[in-house]
C-alpha cells in the first residue's frame, strides 16, 4: 500500500487521480491518502464532511462557488457559497493547510480570521471574483501569516477601508513571492509597499493598483528587477527628465518579465519606456491601458515572444491589423469593449472593432486558439475565414454586443458562422455564441462540437429543439449556461439523462416552468434543482434555474429566494 | 413640442429624438406661453402627473399590449413569447400572435422588411426618415408593424418606470430587463419611425382624450418620456449584458472617461468628443482641436455624416455675434434638415454656433446631429444662456 502511495504522489492531474481511484479498492485508498491538492468546481457538489472523510492529507484546496453568471449580476446577493463552513471543517481536519484558491465565493473577515488562526503553515491565498471581506481581513493575513508566499486579491469586490494593510507585514517578513492587489480602489501606503518589496527578495509577481504612480513604480522596479510578472499602477502623469531617465533605466533592468499588465491610462509618451522590458514578454494585458492603434503598433514589435494579448477595442481594427502582422506566435487574444454601455444606449457604443479586426489577426496568427472578442458587427463570412486561418481554436467566445444582431451585410442569422466554427475547430472546448441565432446553430453544435465542454448562450435559438440538440449531441458537455432564450420545459427535460454527467446547468429568463423543474428533481434525486424566484408573483415560471449534480444532497444554507425542489 | 423638448433638456438627457414633424404638434407648440419646463421623469410636477394619469389609463392597456409585442422575446415562429411578467401579460393571446419580432422562417421579403431589424440593433435600423441618404442602413426598410404603433405609449410607461422603478404598476418591469433594454433603446432610436407613428397615433387618441391639448401633451409626454428615459434605461436595463465583469466596467469607463477628460483639457493635446447623428448606425469621434472655426467643423462633420448640414453656423459663428433672434434662427432651422447641437458642461443641449469658437470648445462635451425640427426648442435656451453670460 505504501508503495502505491509513493507512486501516486507523483500524480498531479485530477483526471489521472480520478481514474486511478476507480481501479480497485486498494488503489482508491492509496490515491486518497496521497492526494494533497483537491479541486472542487462547484462547492455545493460535495460537502466539507465528505471531503475530509475521503482525503485526509490535503494541503491545497481550490473551490469555486457561484454560477459564472453571477459575474454579470444575474445571481442575487446572499445566494451562498460561503467559505466559512469549509474553513471550520478544515481547521480541524487539515491543520497543515497551505493554499486556498477561491473563485466566486463569499469570504468574510471573520473567515479570514479563522484562517489565520487555524493554519500556521498557511502560504497562499488567491481570491478571484470573491466578495465579503475588507482590508481588515488583509491586515490579519499580513500580521499573522509568517510564511505567506502568495496574496492575490484581484478582481474581487471587497471593502477598501483605506487602512494601511500593507504595513501590517512585519519587518521580519520576507517570504512573499506573489502580491496582487491590482483592482483595489484606494491608495495603499507606498512606504510600506516599497519596504515590503525591498525585503522580499523572492518576489516574482507584483501587481499593484492604480494609486501607485510612475515615479513610485521606478523605485519598486529598482528593488525588484527579478520580477517575472509586473502589473504597474498608473502610467500617466508628469515626470521630470531625470525621473524619466531613471524609469527608463529601471525598465531596462527588468530582463525577466514575462507578464505585463496594469498601465492604467497609459499615456502615449510613456509607452516606449516599456520597450526594453518586453523582450521576453509572453503575456501583455492592456485592458486598463486603452491604447490607440498607433501606440499598439509601435509597442508590439518589441514583444517578439508574445503569446497572449488582451486589449481594449480602442485599438480598433487597425490595431488588430498590427497584431496580425507583428505577432506570429500569438495564441490568445482578448478584445474588451471600451464603452460597453455607451451613453446612447447602444450596447457597444459605435466604435471599437469589427469583423475585419478579427480576420486580420487570424491571418497573421495561425497559432491563435483562444479568443474572446467583443464587437459591434460580424459576418458569417468573416467567421468562416477566421476559423479557416486558425482551425485549432479551443476557446472561441464571440460577443456581438447588440443582442440578436444578424450578419450585418447579409442580414442572415449568424448560424453559418458558428457552423464554420464548430465544424472546423474539432478541438473546441469552450464556446460562447452571440448574434441572431436560430436552432440551426445548436443543431450544428450538437452535430460537430464533440469536444465541447462549456457553452454559453444568450438571446439565441428559436425553440426547444436548439437546446435539445446540444444536450443530445455534445458528449463532453460539462457546463451549460443559458440566458434569455426560448427554451422551455421540453428542452430542460430532454437533458434528463445528461445532467448527472455535467457539472451544472444554468437557465435564466427562459421558458421553463416550475412543473418541469419539479419533475426533473423528482426523476433525478442526485441532482440539485434550484429555482431562484425573486419576484413573488409568478408561481408557475421558473425565472432562474440552476441544476447541478451533488453528492451532498440539497443545500442546507439556501436563502429564502432559492427553492430547492 | 417645444415644452416637451424643454422638459427633456431639463433632465439633462442626451439623445433627444422626438419626432415632431407633425403639424398638429407644431400647432400646440405655437401657443407661445407653453415654453414651460416640465419634469417628465419625476412626479413632482403635478400637472405632468395629471396629464400622465389622464393618458395612463388608456395607455395602460396599450402599454401592456404593446409591450408584449415589442418585447424582445425572440419570437421566432413556433415559439411563443413566454409570460415574462404577470402584469405585463394583460395581453390577450391574440396579441401574442401579433407580429413576432424575428420572423426568420418567413419569406425574404419579410426579412427585408422585418421588424427584427429595429430590435436587433439600436443603431442599425432603417428608419423611414433616416433612410434618406443613409446608404449604409443595410437596405432594410423598417416596416411599420403593429408593434411600433402606440408602442410609443407603451414603452414610455415601461421605459419610464424602468428608468426610475417608481411606477408601482411596473415594479415587475425590472425583471423583464431584456425587454426593456432592447425595446427602450430601440424605441429611442426609432425617432424616424416615431414621427410617422405619432401622426397616426395622435388623431386616434384625440378622439379618446378629452381636451385635445391635454391629450397632445399626454401623448407627447409619453413619447417624450420614452425618449427621455430611454438612454439611461437602455444603459441599465439589460442586466448583465454585454457580459463584462463589473470591476472591468469601472476600469474601462474610468479609462475612457479619463482619456476624454485628459483629452478635453484645453491647451496641448487633443480634444476628442463623440459625435452622434440621429438615425446613424454609428458614432464617430472628432478632435475639436483640429478645427479653428465652425465652418471647419461643419464641413468635416458633413463629410463624415454625408447628409448633414449646420444651418446657421456660417453666419453666427463669428465671435461677438452672440445674440440670435429667435425667429431668425427658427427660420434657418426650418430650412435645413439637420442641425448640429452639443452638450455643454452643464449637461444642456445647445445649438452649435451660438457662442465664440473658443468658448464652444471649452464647454463642448459631445456633439449631436439632430433633426432640425427636433431642435427648435433649443434656440431660446441658447439665447437665454448667452444672455446670461453677457
Amino acid at each position: 500500500m505504501k508503495a502505491l502511495e509513493h507512486v501516486f504522489v507523483t500524480l498531479k492531474s485530477h483526471k489521472d487521480r480520478s481514474c486511478v481511484s476507480l481501479v480497485c479498492k486498494d488503489w482508491y485508498e492509496a490515491e486518497r491518502k496521497s492526494r494533497t491538492h483537491v479541486f472542487i468546481g462547484n462547492c455545493y457538489s460535495v460537502s466539507p464532511e465528505i471531503l475530509i472523510k475521503r482525503f485526509p492529507n490535503i494541503k491545497s484546496v481550490t473551490l469555486k462557488g457561484k454560477p459564472r453568471f453571477s459575474d454579470f449580476n444575474l445571481v442575487p446577493p446572499n445566494w451562498g457559497a460561503d467559505i466559512h463552513p469549509w474553513l471550520v471543517a478544515f481547521a480541524s481536519a487539515y491543520p497543515f493547510l497551505q493554499e486556498l484558491r477561491l473563485k466566486r465565493m463569499v469570504v468574510t473577515d471573520e473567515s479570514l480570521e479563522l484562517l489565520v488562526q487555524s493554519f500556521p503553515n498557511f502560504k497562499a491565498l488567491s481570491l478571484v471574483s470573491c466578495e465579503g471581506f475588507s482590508t481588515d481581513g488583509l491586515e490579519l493575513l499580513a500580521t499573522h501569516c509568517k510564511n505567506l508566499t502568495e496574496l492575490d486579491v484581484q478582481e474581487n469586490s471587497f471593502e477598501d477601508l483605506e487602512g494601511s494593510w500593507l504595513s501590517y507585514f512585519p519587518e521580519t517578513f520576507t517570504s512573499l513571492e506573489v502580491l496582487n492587489f491590482a483592482n483595489m480602489q484606494t491608495e495603499v501606503s507606498f512606504a510600506a509597499l516599497e519596504q515590503l518589496v525591498a525585503r522580499c527578495k523572492s518576489l516574482k509577481v507584483l501587481k499593484v493598483n492604480k494609486s501607485v504612480t510612475l515615479e513610485q513604480l521606478q523605485s519598486l522596479l529598482v528593488q525588484a528587477p527579478q520580477l517575472v510578472e509586473l502589473g504597474t499602477g498608473s502610467f500617466s502623469g508628469d515626470l521630470t527628465a531625470q525621473q524619466h531617465t531613471e524609469l527608463a533605466d529601471a525598465f531596462d533592468n527588468c530582463k525577466n518579465l514575462q507578464t505585463l499588465s496594469g498601465l492604467w491610462d497609459a499615456a502615449s509618451i510613456y509607452i516606449p519606456l516599456l520597450y526594453p522590458a518586453c523582450a521576453n514578454l509572453t503575456f501583455l494585458n492592456l485592458t486598463d491601458a486603452a491604447l490607440q492603434s498607433e501606440d499598439l503598433a509601435k509597442l508590439l514589435p518589441n514583444c517578439p515572444h508574445l503569446r497572449r494579448l488582451w486589449v481594449v477595442d480602442t485599438v480598433e481594427d487597425e490595431g488588430l491589423e498590427a497584431v496580425g502582422s507583428t505577432c506570429p506566435l500569438l495564441e490568445e487574444l482578448r478584445v474588451f469593449p471600451s464603452d460597453p454601455f455607451d451613453e446612447d444606449g447602444i450596447p457597444g457604443g459605435g466604435s471599437g472593432v469589427t469583423e475585419a479586426g478579427l480576420v486580420a489577426v487570424s491571418r497573421g496568427c495561425p497559432k491563435l486558439h483562444c479568443v474572446l472578442y467583443f464587437c459591434n458587427q460580424m459576418t458569417n463570412a468573416a467567421m468562416a475565414t477566421v476559423v479557416q486561418n486558425c482551425p485549432d481554436f479551443t476557446h472561441f467566445r464571440l460577443c456581438i454586443m447588440t443582442p440578436c444582431q444578424p450578419d450585418y451585410l447579409t442580414n442572415e442569422p449568424m448560424d453559418e458562422g458558428f457552423e464554420a466554427v464548430v465544424k472546423t475547430c474539432t478541438k473546441l472546448q469552450r464556446l460562447s455564441v452571440s448574434g441572431l441565432l436560430t436552432d440551426l446553430t445548436f443543431e450544428y453544435i450538437g452535430k460537430y462540437a464533440k469536444n465541447l465542454e462549456t457553452l454559453s448562450i444568450a438571446f439565441a435559438g428559436s425553440s426547444d429543439r436548439g437546446m435539445q440538440c446540444v444536450l443530445e449531441g455534445c458528449p463532453k458537455l460539462r457546463k451549460l449556461e443559458i440566458r434569455d432564450c426560448p427554451f422551455g420545459d421540453t428542452a430542460l427535460l430532454s437533458g434528463l439523462e445528461k445532467y448527472e454527467s455535467m457539472r451544472s446547468l444554468w437557465m435564466s429568463a427562459c421558458n421553463v416552468t416550475m412543473t418541469a423543474c419539479k419533475l426533473l428533481a423528482k426523476e433525478r434525486p442526485r441532482l440539485n434543482v434550484e429555482v431562484i424566484n425573486e419576484e413573488e408573483n409568478d408561481d408557475t415560471r421558473a425565472e432562474k434555474v440552476y441544476v447541478y449534480r451533488s453528492v451532498a444532497g440539497p443545500r442546507r444554507d439556501a436563502p429564502s429566494f432559492v427553492i430547492t425542489l | 413640442m417645444s415644452p416637451l423638448l424643454l422638459g427633456i433638456l431639463e433632465e439633462g438627457q442626451s439623445n433627444v429624438s422626438i419626432a415632431g414633424s407633425s403639424t398638429s404638434l407644431d400647432s400646440i407648440c405655437q401657443n407661445g406661453a407653453g415654453f414651460r419646463e416640465r419634469n417628465y421623469m419625476g412626479l413632482s410636477d403635478s400637472s405632468s402627473v395629471d396629464s400622465s394619469s389622464i393618458s395612463s389609463l388608456s395607455e395602460e392597456k396599450k402599454s401592456s399590449m404593446n409591450l408584449k409585442a415589442t418585447e424582445l422575446r425572440l419570437g421566432l415562429p413556433g415559439s411563443q413569447s413566454p409570460d415574462r411578467n404577470a402584469e405585463l401579460s394583460l395581453i390577450s393571446s391574440a396579441n401574442l400572435d401579433e407580429k413576432p419580432l424575428f420572423p426568420l422562417l418567413p419569406s425574404k421579403d419579410v426579412i427585408s422588411s422585418s421588424s427584427q431589424k429595429p430590435i436587433t440593433s439600436g443603431n442599425k435600423r432603417g428608419f423611414s426618415d433616416a433612410m434618406n441618404g443613409f446608404s449604409d442602413v443595410k437596405g432594410t426598410v423598417f416596416s411599420e408593424g403593429n408593434w411600433m404603433f402606440s408602442a410609443t405609449g407603451g414603452n414610455s410607461e415601461t421605459a419610464h418606470s424602468a428608468a426610475q422603478g417608481k411606477y408601482p404598476t411596473n415594479t415587475a418591469m425590472s425583471r423583464s430587463s431584456l425587454n426593456l433594454g432592447v425595446t427602450s433603446h430601440s424605441m429611442k432610436d426609432q425617432s424616424g419611425v416615431e414621427s410617422s407613428k405619432l401622426k397616426e397615433v395622435l388623431p386616434s387618441k384625440g378622439s379618446q382624450e378629452k381636451p385635445h391639448g391635454a391629450n397632445e401633451k399626454g401623448q407627447n409626454q409619453m413619447t417624450l418620456a420614452t425618449n427621455t428615459s430611454t438612454p439611461p434605461a437602455a444603459k441599465a436595463q439589460v442586466v448583465g449584458w454585454p457580459p463584462i465583469r463589473s470591476f472591468r466596467k469601472n476600469t474601462l469607463s474610468t479609462t475612457s472617461k479619463n482619456n476624454e477628460e485628459v483629452d478635453g483639457k484645453p491647451g496641448p493635446g487633443v480634444l476628442f468628443v463623440k459625435v452622434s447623428m440621429d438615425g446613424a448606425p454609428y458614432l464617430r469621434k472628432v478632435d475639436l482641436k483640429t478645427y479653428s472655426a465652425y465652418p471647419d467643423l461643419s464641413s468635416a462633420l458633413e463629410k463624415m455624416f454625408s447628409c448633414f448640414t449646420i444651418g446657421q453656423c456660417g453666419s453666427h459663428g463669428a465671435p461677438g455675434r452672440e445674440v440670435l433672434s429667435e425667429s431668425k434662427l427658427r427660420d434657418l432651422l426650418h430650412g435645413s434638415e439637420y442641425v448640429l447641437t452639443y452638450e455643454d458642461k452643464d449637461g444642456d443641449w445647445m445649438l452649435v454656433g451660438d457662442v465664440p469658437w473658443e468658448m464652444f470648445i471649452n464647454s463642448c462635451k459631445r456633439l449631436r446631429i439632430m433633426k432640425g425640427s427636433d431642435a427648435i426648442g433649443l434656440a431660446p435656451r441658447a439665447m437665454e444662456k448667452s444672455r446670461n453670460r453677457n
